[in-house]
Formats: structure tokens, C-alpha cells, sequence
């Protein structure tokens, strides 16, 4: 067990590493890099105190390792356009991001599997062709375009739900202003990853439904209903877990797309931001920290894999 | 799916090779996939022929004023800069329709490279290569496209380039599966043994077993591609104005949507149901292709 925790802690670093190289030496070395954004009407001073500020004279590699050797400690710079420091401004953002994507995650694993197991038994059935019909048109739907849609229907024709913002924060707080807030992200952002969690399921549970342990529960006369819920859908679910491992990626891709419909003020929206204002510590800061939690997400869903599953361990 | 017959041993009965007449034939059994696969012969030639019909400038003003509803000089009306909608529609289909499939076909290259390569070399080029996609499948490459965009620039080009590095890891890993299952056959073991140079067992004896898969997963990736075109172009990192795409059409009309919801809805019905049809298509082949999924 301690093997495999040393080993694939190892290979998380290796990827941070990796990643934090390629976007800096893209930002650095690319012909609209840094150097070329100082405002027009910057005068020679403030352009020379820009340069010595942030290192520009220095060669790209000093820069990358005293950005990696600050970025360990919690530093990753300050930020060009409102001269804060861009831990700081990620850590303000990145809690509404983290409420978005949980609320999201409880939500379509919840349905998801409901409905994947439901599409398994009932295979080749009304419910089954339901089921991936819709599927098929969640993977399709842009869903900033859904989002736009359901503003037109919820917030502008019926006017039962706010189109964008978080809520009030920090003034009186109401449930209802709080969930009204939520519903339609958390729809949107749900759409993306629940089809996903549905096809996964329901293919996991077919092939548990085949295997010859449950023909033996079958044969010795146990109910059905016990068949499936207890002996098959354990073994199913265990797969489930890489599913929603690997869909963490796609979540937080789409909680961009999300956050931009709805004004939600998170990390996504901090990107667009920052990636407009040609923001370059705060675009590598946001895209370090993304990084850093779906590595640790990542390695979190290993290690309750391994937990789950005893053969594993020994990978 | 026709040719599949389930055995009394639950195991499949089919030609793992399978012929392309016998692919079509499969593939009609599947009303939707094939309704779908027509479908986009369809929008294809009107997006690419219909310019030719109706030879309206979509860059340029019209008389009939911003917003105006329909009417036979303009079926679909003008939009927020008085450009008639239905000519942005056609030529902007067929931008995203090129970007989509562009990408596509950059994608599918890296994705075989790779996938071809690692399987087939095994030892430390799989472990480079392998390790490297397993890395990109668990960034969340969105962001990374929007890096490389404010970085690189917005053209058309870079949108493409762009796009196709951020999504042949799917591809890479189904035609490195395939590759392991495939060099292990008799055959390639022949032709190593006659002294084919490496490049020539891949290109001539393996990679030709592969293309169903290839061509499943190229349709798969049209749709993702199309989606991806559309969101950084929704975010104002795309294509950029004049020229129309589905997707920058999309981008202001969210400021419309009260006053004229038909510029908001209208591109993106057009990309929901050309990626609709792409992954029916997809899917439809999969399982016409592989008895594997028919299994399922």
C-alpha cells in the first residue's frame, strides 16, 4: 500500500512538473508573451521597474525556476492588472468553484447511477431508449447555449429564477436567494458529466449482470431484486469511482463555460479574466491551482480504489 | 449489428474483419445512425453549396435595419449589425463544419502516431508516449485552451491547431489497445519476420486493421471538436468577427435575447443537432464495427 502511495505521489509531482512547464515556457517564449503587453503609453522608467519587477531580463529558465521555487511556498506572484497577489485573489474565487462543482458532483452521481443502473435492467426496454436518447443529447448540447435557453425560459419568460450572480453573500442570508442562485449552474454544469456517469453505469452493471456469480444467485433462488441491488450493483460500482475520477477534468472545464453564463463568480470566470486582460501571472496561477486539484483528486480516487478493490494495491 | 448472432455460450459469432459493404449494410439496420449519417450529407452540401443559391454578402449591412424580423429578402431576419442572419448561418456552418473537421483530421493524425507507436515499439517509447496522454487526459484541457489562445492568437488556424491538441488523447489510446491486440497476429509476425522495415508493418499490415476504430473515434471527435469551436468562440477567444461561426454568433446574442431570442437560438439548435448526428453516427458505427459493444 505504501508502494503504491510513494508511486503514484511520484508520478502526480512528475505531471505537475510537466504542466507547469509547458504553460510556462508557452506564455514566456510565444511572440505576444509578457514582455509586449506593457501598456502603450508606459514610459521608459516604468517600463525598465516593470522589467526588473518581474524578472523579464532575466533568461526564461532562471525565471521558470525562481517562479517554481516561490509557486512551492504559496507565492505565485502578482497579479499584472490589479497589482494583488494572485494567491490571494485565486483563494478569494476558488471556494465558489468548489461549491458549484460539489453540489454538481452529489447531484449527477446520485442520478447518474439511479439512472445507469435503471437503463442496465431494463436494457432494450422503453426506459432503456429514454434513457440514451438523452444521454446521447447531453453529450451534444453546447451548454452555454442550453444555459442561454433556460435563462430565456426560467429568468425572462417565467421569471422564477435570477439569471445570474451568487446570491448575496455576507448580507442577510436567505435559502431561497442561496438556492434560487445555484439551480440553474448546477443544471447546466450537471448536464455535462451526467451523461457520462449514466453510459458508464449502465455498462458496468451489464457486464457484473453477466459473470457467472450471478447466474449462481439466480440459480440457488434469490429474489431478483436481491440479485441486482445486492450482488451485482456492489461489484458494479466499484468502476464508477475511475469514472467520476476521470470526469473531474471535464467538470471543472465546464464550470468555466458555466460560471461566463451565469456571472458565477469563480475560478472559471478568473481565467477569462485574467486570460482578456492578458493577465499572465494570474492565467498561470489559476491554471497551476487547477491542475494541483485534480491531481489531488485524482490521487484521493486511486487510493479509495485501491480501498475498495484489494486487487489493485499491488499496481 | 445484423451479421452479430449471440451463441448459446453467450460469446459473439462474428468476422473481426468484416467488410466495408457489410459496415453499411450494419449500419442501415440502425434506423437513427443512419437517418443521422444522411442527415449530415445534407446539411454538408447546404452549407457548402448553399452560398452558390444564396449569394447574399453575410459581412455585409442590408437595408432592411438591425434586428428586423423575417421576411422573403431575409428568411431568418438581420441580426444586432443589420447582416442578414441566414447568410451568416450558411457561411458560418461551414467555418465550423471546417474547423470541426480540420481539427478532427489533426487529432486523428497525433492520435494514430502515438497510439500506433507506443504499442508498437513498446519499452521506454510506450512509457513516454502513453504517460504523456494519460497527463493531458487529467488536466482540464479547457483551460489550457484558453491559454494557448490569448497566447497564440485567435486565427483560424491556431482555433484549429489548438483544438486538435487538445483532443487526440482518446484516439491515441484506442489505436494503442489496438495495436498490442494486433501485433501479437501471425501475419505481422510474417511480415517482421520477412524483414518489413517497422514503418512498413504499421502503415501496411496494422494500421489498416485499426481504421473502423479510427473512423469511430474521428466521428466522436468531430462532435467534441464542433462543442469546443463554439465555447471559446461563446467566450470571445474564437474566430473573431467579421467572420461568422455558429459559435460567434452565439457570443452577443445573449445581450438579444430579449429583443430578438430567434439570433440566440438558431445557432445553437444548428450545432446541438450536427453534433447530435455526429455521435449517433458515431455510436451507430461502433457497434456496426465492433461485436465487442454489441456484447453490451
Amino acid at each position: 500500500m505504501l508502494r503504491f502511495l510513494v508511486n503514484r505521489l511520484g508520478q502526480s509531482i512528475i505531471l505537475l512538473l510537466i504542466v507547469t512547464i509547458i504553460t510556462f515556457f508557452l506564455i514566456n517564449l510565444a511572440p505576444g508573451g509578457p514582455s509586449s503587453t506593457m501598456r502603450m503609453d508606459a514610459t521608459a522608467e516604468e517600463r525598465q521597474a516593470m522589467v526588473e519587477n518581474l524578472g523579464l531580463d532575466q533568461p526564461v529558465l532562471v525565471r521558470y525556476v525562481d517562479w517554481i521555487t516561490n509557486a512551492v511556498q504559496g507565492d505565485l506572484g502578482v497579479s499584472f492588472n490589479t497589482s494583488e497577489p494572485v494567491t490571494q485573489r485565486i483563494l478569494e474565487r476558488l471556494p465558489y468553484t468548489i461549491e458549484l462543482t460539489v453540489f454538481t458532483i452529489i447531484i449527477s452521481v446520485l442520478l447518474g447511477i439511479f439512472l445507469g443502473v435503471l437503463s442496465a435492467i431494463k436494457r432494450g426496454k422503453a426506459q432503456d431508449h429514454v434513457i440514451n436518447f438523452f444521454s446521447v443529447i447531453g453529450l451534444s448540447v453546447p451548454a452555454f447555449w442550453l444555459g442561454l435557453m433556460l435563462i430565456l425560459l426560467f429568468s425572462i419568460n417565467l421569471g422564477w429564477l435570477p439569471s445570474s450572480g451568487v446570491g448575496s453573500r455576507g448580507g442577510e442570508f436567505s435559502l431561497w436567494g442561496y438556492v434560487s442562485h445555484l439551480i440553474l449552474p448546477v443544471l447546466i454544469l450537471t448536464t455535462t458529466v451526467l451523461p457520462n456517469i449514466v453510459r458508464f453505469t449502465r455498462s458496468s452493471m451489464l457486464e457484473v449482470i453477466s459473470q457467472n456469480y450471478i447466474r449462481t444467485a439466480r440459480a440457488k433462488g434469490a429474489k431478483e431484486s436481491i440479485v441486482l441491488y445486492v450482488h451485482a450493483l456492489r461489484n458494479a460500482l466499484i468502476p464508477i469511482i475511475t469514472i467520476i475520477g476521470m470526469l473531474i477534468p471535464r467538470l471543472l472545464s465546464g464550470a468555466v463555460i458555466t460560471e461566463a453564463i451565469f456571472g458565477w463568480t469563480g475560478i472559471g470566470t478568473l481565467i477569462i479574466e485574467a486570460a482578456r486582460g492578458r493577465d499572465y501571472p494570474l492565467v498561470m496561477g489559476v491554471t497551476v491551482v487547477i491542475t494541483v486539484v485534480v491531481v489531488v483528486c485524482n490521487l484521493l480516487v486511486d487510493i479509495l480504489y485501491s480501498r475498495v478493490d484489494p486487487r489493485v494495491k499491488n499496481v | 449489428m445484423v451479421s452479430v448472432k449471440p451463441t448459446l455460450t453467450g460469446e459473439i459469432d462474428a468476422n473481426p474483419s468484416q467488410g466495408k459493404t457489410s459496415v453499411l449494410k450494419a449500419l442501415r439496420n440502425n434506423k437513427v445512425a443512419y437517418a443521422s449519417f444522411w442527415f449530415l450529407v445534407l446539411i454538408h452540401v447546404a452549407v457548402f453549396l448553399g452560398p452558390v443559391v444564396w449569394t447574399v454578402n453575410p459581412e455585409e449591412l442590408q437595408a432592411a435595419g438591425s434586428l428586423a424580423g423575417w421576411s422573403f429578402q431575409h428568411p431568418f431576419g438581420t441580426d444586432d449589425l443589420s447582416r442578414d442572419v441566414f447568410a451568416r448561418m450558411l457561411h458560418g456552418g461551414r467555418v465550423t463544419l471546417i474547423v470541426g473537421l480540420v481539427a478532427m483530421l489533426f487529432s486523428l493524425l497525433i492520435g494514430t502516431v502515438v497510439g500506433a507507436c507506443a504499442g508498437f515499439f513498446g519499452k521506454v517509447v510506450e512509457s513516454i508516449l502513453m504517460r504523456i496522454t494519460e497527463a493531458m487526459m487529467a488536466i482540464p484541457t479547457f483551460f489550457f485552451i484558453l491559454v494557448a489562445l490569448t497566447v497564440l492568437g485567435t486565427s483560424p488556424t491556431m482555433v484549429i491547431v489548438v483544438i486538435a491538441l487538445a483532443g487526440w488523447m482518446e484516439i491515441a489510446r484506442v489505436v494503442y489497445g489496438e495495436t498490442l491486440k494486433w501485433k501479437e497476429y501471425e501475419f505481422v509476425e510474417a511480415a517482421n519476420a520477412s524483414g518489413a522495415t517497422p514503418f512498413r508493418i504499421l502503415t501496411k499490415y496494422i494500421i489498416p486493421q485499426i481504421v473502423p476504430s479510427i473512423i469511430v473515434a474521428g466521428t466522436l471527435t468531430i462532435a467534441a471538436a464542433i462543442l469546443t469551436e463554439s465555447a471559446i468562440s461563446y467566450l470571445g477567444l474564437g474566430i473573431q468577427a467579421p467572420t461568422a461561426t455558429w459559435g460567434n454568433m452565439l457570443q452577443n446574442s445573449q445581450q438579444y435575447i430579449w429583443t430578438a431570442p430567434v439570433l440566440g437560438i438558431l445557432p445553437g439548435v444548428a450545432i446541438t443537432i450536427v453534433v447530435l448526428a455526429y455521435n449517433f453516427l458515431g455510436d451507430g458505427l461502433r457497434d456496426a464495427l465492433d461485436p465487442k459493444f454489441v456484447k453490451k
